[in-house]
This record gives structure tokens, C-alpha cells and sequence, in this order.
């Protein structure tokens, strides 16, 4: 494929904004090593095994996970861990995991109140459940790569076999979706995301059970995943083709929703380290410190992660705010590093959000495509449609996705969101999908080697704007070494947005981890460690 | 249109215009539930005959999925409306400039007037709304954020109706200004009519000047809800502006001009 020169991408440009990401994040690492949060207890919980839920007075199902770790938090002794409390119930009750959940939830045994069991024996009970768990994510994880060597599969990080094609499902119904789901794939798509409903992410919990209600999306929760993916390896079978699956994984449940997405064989997760914090205003840290966690399952379950960077430039100007974007990207890939994933998980995403009215717009399109795969060689890099200027015109919205996809093909994409001609108008319907996917097809197709073609004008238009895109980078993340992320945050240095280091939702979540804290997930959920 | 060789328009009979006047020509494309087949090609012919079209043609059918087909076909239209006797419901304010609108709210009112955004409920589309208040502004018309006599304050996503007129009551707000993206079983209606009815009760509807916006939302639809006016797409900060300043010295009684 085409690349830009290394006039234009300085490679010891590139080194030095990795090296500042990697500064900005070490006070944040400390942070983070030094608290938990209630969504990564409730996560652990789930890990081991707890996936009951307790129908209220209202008929809504709510999570025993919430009600056990909300019990522990009130008391004060969250800080050494969730499991050192469960685990003792488990010896002391002699019950199974799923037994003593459902009698704390109902308040039937209380954790705090039973005799402790001696460290040592406990920690090695511990140990042997996160194991067991442990494994269990592993065999997930061989059982979705089986099948996935059994059947077609177009991925390939680097970009070279051309974009995927990825599009939303988002009826609120997940047995509807299942319907336009399949209906997809037939018609070409390669991987799926059902969308959540718009409160979910500022939900402290996850809802339970299938579910036939949401608006905007459909709810995430574990029987839908379930749903979907027995749903998509049904279709795949069928076609001969591999069907990815995608969730978000964001929000105040961030870390069980990876622990869920691993455990039902997800292959994509929306996940970003600031973009909760940014556009749900979530805590600043509980947001730091969940992604971690996140990211260590996901890790460890290698599924490849998709950063939010295209909604900066859904609120702020596309062509003023690039090096925002790539900034971020730089933040994204060092946090996800220092979670032990590997380049290859880490699609990084970006859009192509620039006024369509704009002189040569598209060769500033290209600039900025061509320079997000250039920098990030060995990662997926996530590609989203243009959103913002569509407007109900749908031939002409039309008219931009298959602009939006041959700049894609030209340069490299991994993962193409395809672009809906009703965007701004409703929920894709099927005939919406269908269209997209006819373009897309249409034009990966015919411009599938083009890159091999071309090259460049060294000191053109293109490279020119992709080298004054990287220096306004590099200041920006000088800017950000030189004042710490969190204040940078707060002055605005990405989205136009501030936000406060201790405000924002679920402050209160985040907990210190006492001396003794104990939580053998961090030690085993290691994506190097465990990879083959 | 003035050239006497070709029909001029019935507005008395108004039509779709394809490239004969009055031809009536419409372009409409749907998916049936059913595998394509010639029976749904019948079944898509007899659908659109019964909407009112004749000379239908169908310009294809395509499998969109296992037993679905999609369709474009061209009808014309055996209908028509009075276009002399249409009448909507608009926003009814002069449109005028940042500059305009700074300096009659600098010399008739001698203050700032405060404005509040949000989009509420669960709706976290906050493009519309920032757009309208952001400094930035939208398609090179500057955001309220930007007027110097204007106190506009963006509170963002997921606002819940009763924390918005809390805050906007506790701070004086001049006008509210409501976005709404999401769409999905009409849960704009009922959020809309909510927050209006929670202002009824607290006796602000004098005091605060309501208006909502959204790519659904059009004025008549607003006025329904109880709002004062509904903007829909396109809508620029300015026509905004021009709106609640009129509004506001229309009620104290203040001429504008």
C-alpha cells in the first residue's frame, strides 16, 4: 500500500511522542496501582462464577454482583478485596460460588460477620479459583480461534487484506437484531456491533437476562452476547465466513462488560481510555483505573479493542483538531501497553469528520488516513464514516460513504464502520445496511491494490498537512507532559471538553486498595504471559 | 417557468415535478419481508397502486438478505394538494445578526440574557446543541457562547429534566434550550411534554422561555409539547438568538424596533 515519506512522518518525531506518552502515563500508572474501583470487584466476581441477578419490587432484574460489593463498600472493607471476603464465605459455608451469592445478595449471610479463615489457606483457595477462571477465558479464547481457522477470515491487523466490513445492528430488541444481524452478514458485512441503549453506560450496574427494550440500542448484557454470538456462528457456518462480534465496552461498567465480552467470545470491544471521561463525564480516575483492568481481560482473551478518538472530531472541528486525535492515539496505544496488550489489539480509531465543502478536502482526508497507518503499522486501525454533515440528504450522504470508503481502501484501513445513508435520521434499517454494504463492496473491490500503485508527492499538499498534523502533536503532548493529564484534561486539551480530576460520576466507586489487597487477576491476566 | 410553450404550475393542484408539469413522478424504495420472487414483485405493484400511484414501474428488486427483497420503483401519483390553501405554523421572528442581536439586547434590555442547554433524559447526542450554544457555532454561524450579551451555558448529555429547570430556576435563566436526538419510540415526545409539565407546576412558564430542537423536532410539534418554539435541522445560533430575544422583549412589552 501507499506510504507516506519519512520527511513528512520524522521517525524520531514519532519515537519522541511515544516516549511523552509514556511519561504522562506513569503518575497515572501509580494511581492506578494504588486503587480499585467497584466495577472491577463486581468484574472479579463475575470472573469466578457469580452471574445471578435478584428481580425487585419494580420487575427489573438487578445484580447480585451490585448488591454484594455495595454491602462490602458501606462497611468500609472493599479495599482489601472482594475475593478475600467471598472466598472466606465460600470456605466457612461450603458452598458453591452461585450458592452463597444468591444468600449474601439476599442479605441471608453477611460476609463481614463470619469468622476468617487463615490467610494462607485463603489466598491459595483464591489463587485456585482465579486460576480455574483464568483457564476458562483461555479455552474461550481457543474455542473462538478454532472456529475462526475453520472458516474464511478476512481480518488482518496490518490492513493488508483490505478493510472489514463492520456496521450496527441497534433495534432494541436483541431477538430483532439477531434478524438484521444475519441479514448483514449475508449481504457481506464482516463484523457486527449491536449498539447499547443510550443510558447504559451511565448505568452502575449491568442489566440481566435478554432483553426486548432499549432505546437507541440495545441493552449489553450477558444473555445477549450469548444471543448474538450463538446467532453470528450459526450465520458464519452457513457462509463460510468468520462473523465478528462487537460490544462497548465503556461506561461505569467498563471492566464487566470485558469480563463478559471474554467470556462469550466478543472479538471486538469499544474501549478507550479517556473517552468516558470526555463525553460521559465519568470520574477522570475511576475511568483510568477501569480501563486497566479492561484491558488486562482483554488482553489476556486477545480481542482487539477500538478507541474513540473519532468523537473528538464529532464536537470538535475535524480539520483543526487532528493532533488531538493522534495525541490521543499515542495515550491510548501506551495505557493499553501498560496493560500488557499487544499493538495488533489495539485498533485505534480516528474518522473522516472533515467538512465535505472544504477546498481539497480530501486531500487533508487522506493525509490523516494515510499517517494513522503509517504511525501504527502493526495495529487495526479503526476508520469511522462521516456522521457530522450528513444531514437527511441521503443520496448525497450516500455519495460521501463511498468517498469515505475508497479513502479507506486507498490507505490501508483495517476496520471500516460502514457509513448509513439515513444517518441523522433513524437506526439503520436493513435496507440502510444493504445499500451500505453495496458500496463498500463495490469499492474495496475495484481499488483493492491502488495504494500498490501510488505514492505520494514528496512535499505536497498531502504529505505536508500529515507532517504539520505530527508536529502540532508533539506540542500538544509537550503541552500535556509539561502540565500532567489530569490538568490538561481539565483545560481542555481534547474535545473542546473539561473535565475535573474528582468530579463527574462514580467518584465514589473508586476505592484505596488496603495493604493487604488481594486480587490474583492482575498477576494472571497478562497478554504476554499467556499468548499460544 | 415563465415560457409560454411549456405548462405553467397548478398550484391549485400541486404535484411531484418529474419532467413533465404535473407528471407526478415519486421515487420510492422498501423491503418486504418476502424472498424475491415474481409474486413479490405482484405483491410491491399492488402496494404501490393502492397508495395512489399509477404507471408504476419497478426499477428493480434486489435481494437484500434471506427472505427479504428490497425495491426502487417510480409511480406517479394520482394526487394532489391546494398549494393556495396551505398554512404551517412557523417561528415568527425577523432574522438578524450577532451584532444586531448583541446591541438590542445591550440598549433594550441593558443586561445579559442567560440561556441553559441540554440534551435530556437519556438522549447523549450533544451535536445539535453545541452546534447552537459552543463557541464554534455551526456552518460559520458563531455559537451563542460567543455573543457578548448572551450568558449561554451548555450543560451537555443526559441532563434529567428536573436538575435542568432546578438549575435554571436557581440561576435566573432567561430561555431553556432543549436538544433532542433520540428519537426511538417517541421517547423525545415524552420527555419533552415531561419537562413542560414539571414547569407548569413550578409557575415558571412566564419567566423562562422554552425552546427545543432536533433533526425530529419541527415548531408545530414543539408547540404541542408546550414548548414556545421547535427549530429543526439546519438550524443556525443565530436563528436561535433571534428567536428568544424577540420573544423575551415581546414579553416585557419592549418594542424591538
Amino acid at each position: 500500500m501507499a506510504h507516506l515519506s519519512t520527511q513528512s512522518l520524522n521517525p524520531q518525531r514519532i519515537a519522541r511522542c511515544r516516549e511523552l506518552a509514556e511519561t504522562i502515563a506513569v503518575p497515572i500508572e501509580k494511581m492506578i496501582q494504588a486503587h480499585t474501583t467497584v466495577a472491577i470487584e463486581r468484574a472479579t466476581l463475575r470472573l469466578i462464577g457469580v452471574e445471578g441477578a435478584i428481580r425487585q419490587q419494580d420487575g427489573q432484574w438487578f445484580p447480585e454482583v451490585n448488591i454484594i460489593i455495595e454491602d462490602l463498600r458501606k462497611e468500609g472493607v472493599l479495599g482489601r478485596g472482594a475475593l478475600r471476603w467471598f472466598v472466606n464465605g465460600l470456605l466457612r459455608k461450603k458452598m458453591g460460588v452461585a450458592e452463597l451469592a444468591t444468600a449474601v445478595a439476599h442479605r441471608k449471610i453477611r460476609l463481614t460477620e463470619l469468622p476468617q479463615t487463615d490467610p494462607q489457606t485463603l489466598e491459595a483457595e483464591i489463587s485456585r479459583l482465579c486460576g480455574e477462571a483464568t483457564q476458562n477465558l483461555i479455552d474461550q479464547r481457543k474455542k473462538r480461534d478454532r472456529k475462526r481457522a475453520n472458516l474464511n477470515d478476512p481480518f488482518d491487523a496490518s490492513g493488508k487484506n483490505g478493510p472489514l466490513l463492520y456496521v450496527i445492528v441497534a433495534t432494541g430488541n436483541i431477538f430483532q437484531d439477531v434478524i438484521q444481524a444475519r441479514a448483514a452478514a449475508q449481504a457481506g458485512a464482516d463484523a457486527i456491533a449491536v449498539i447499547r441503549s443510550t443510558a447504559q453506560s451511565l448505568l452502575d450496574f449491568v442489566p440481566h437476562g435478554a432483553t426486548t427494550e432499549g432505546f437507541g440500542g440495545t441493552y449489553a448484557t450477558q444473555e445477549n452476547f450469548r444471543i448474538m454470538r450463538q446467532a453470528l456462528d450459526e450465520e458464519g457456518e452457513k457462509l463460510g465466513r468468520y462473523i465478528r462480534l462487537t460490544n462497548y465496552c465503556s461506561g461505569l461498567c467498563m471492566p464487566e462488560i470485558a469480563a463478559l465480552g471474554a467470556m462469550e467470545r466478543l472479538d471486538f470491544l469499544l474501549n478507550d481510555a479517556m473517552y468516558g471521561i470526555l463525553f460521559r463525564d465519568i470520574n477522570p480516575r475511576r475511568t483510568l483505573i477501569d480501563q486497566h483492568f479492561s484491558r488486562r481481560i482483554i488482553a489476556l482473551s486477545r480481542i482487539v479493542i477500538h478507541t474513540g478518538e473519532d468523537n473528538y472530531l464529532t464536537t470538535a472541528d475535524a480539520i483543526e483538531n487532528g493532533h488531538q486525535v493522534l495525541a490521543s492515539q499515542f495515550i491510548n496505544e501506551r495505557f493499553a501497553l501498560n496493560a500488557t496488550m499487544t499493538q495488533d489489539l489495539m485498533g485505534l480509531g480516528h474518522a473522516q469528520e472533515m467538512n465535505p465543502e472544504h477546498p481539497d478536502v480530501f486531500l487533508l482526508e487522506i493525509a490523516r488516513a494515510q499517517m494513522t497507518r503509517d504511525i501504527f503499522p502493526l495495529s487495526p486501525i479503526k476508520f469511522m464514516p462521516p456522521t457530522r454533515f450528513k444531514c437527511g440528504d441521503i443520496f448525497y450522504s450516500h455519495l460521501m460513504d463511498a468517498m469515505f470508503n475508497f479513502v479507506g481502501v486507498l490507505t490501508g484501513q483495517t476496520i471500516q464502520l460502514l457509513g448509513m445513508a439515513t444517518e441523522a435520521m433513524h437506526t439503520p434499517l436493513l435496507q440502510d445496511r444493504w445499500m451500505s454494504i453495496k458500496n463498500a463492496k463495490y469499492i474495496f473491490n475495484g481499488a483493492k491494490t491502488l495504494g500498490n500503485e501510488i505514492s505520494y508527492k514528496p512535499g505536497g499538499k498531502i504529505e505536508k498537512w500529515a507532517e504539520k498534523v505530527l508536529d502540532d502533536t508533539l506540542a500538544h503532548l509537550e503541552m500535556i507532559g509539561k502540565k500532567g493529564m489530569f490538568k490538561a484534561i481539565e483545560e481542555k486539551a481534547f474535545a473542546e471538553v473539561s473535565r475535573k480530576e474528582e468530579g463527574g460520576k462514580g467518584f465514589d466507586g473508586v476505592i484505596a486498595r488496603a495493604d493487604d489487597y488481594f486480587n490474583p487477576f492482575f498477576a494472571m491476566l497478562d497478554g504476554g504471559k499467556n499468548v499460544g | 417557468m415563465s415560457d409560454s410553450r411549456v405548462t405553467p404550475v397548478d398550484l391549485k393542484n400541486l404535484k411531484p415535478y418529474g419532467d413533465i408539469m404535473g407528471d407526478g413522478t415519486i421515487q420510492l424504495a422498501f423491503t418486504l419481508p418476502v424472498e424475491p420472487s415474481a409474486e413479490a414483485r405482484e405483491a410491491a405493484v399492488q402496494l404501490v397502486t393502492k397508495m395512489g400511484f399509477d404507471q408504476i414501474k419497478v426499477a428493480t428488486m434486489e435481494k437484500a438478505a434471506d427472505g427479504f427483497a428490497f425495491f426502487v420503483i417510480y409511480g406517479n401519483i394520482k394526487h394532489s394538494v391546494d398549494f393556495t390553501r396551505i398554512h404551517v405554523v412557523k417561528v415568527q421572528s425577523k432574522k438578524r445578526s450577532r451584532a444586531e442581536i448583541d446591541e438590542i439586547i445591550r440598549t433594550k434590555i441593558g443586561r445579559k440574557l442567560k440561556v441553559f442547554g441540554a440534551c435530556t433524559g437519556y438522549d447523549a447526542h450533544t451535536v445539535g446543541i453545541d452546534a447552537i450554544i459552543n463557541m464554534k457555532g455551526f456552518a460559520g454561524d458563531y455559537g451563542l457562547e460567543r455573543y457578548q450579551w448572551i450568558d449561554a451555558r451548555n450543560l451537555g448529555a443526559q441532563v434529567q429534566n428536573e436538575e435542568l429547570l432546578k438549575l435554571a430556576v436557581a440561576e435566573g435563566a432567561d430561555a431553556i434550550l432543549v436538544s433532542k436526538v433520540v428519537t426511538q419510540h417517541n421517547i423525545h415526545l415524552r420527555d419533552l411534554t415531561e419537562l413542560m409539565a414539571r414547569a407548569e407546576k413550578m409557575g415558571v412558564l412566564d419567566h423562562i422561555i422554552f425552546v427545543a430542537g432536533g433533526p425530529r423536532v419541527t415548531h408545530p410539534m414543539a408547540l404541542e409539547c408546550g414548548f414556545d418554539a421547535g427549530f429543526g435541522t439546519g438550524t443556525k445560533p443565530s436563528d436561535v438568538a433571534s428567536y428568544i430575544v424577540e420573544e423575551y422583549l415581546r414579553r416585557k412589552g419592549i418594542p424591538i424596533d
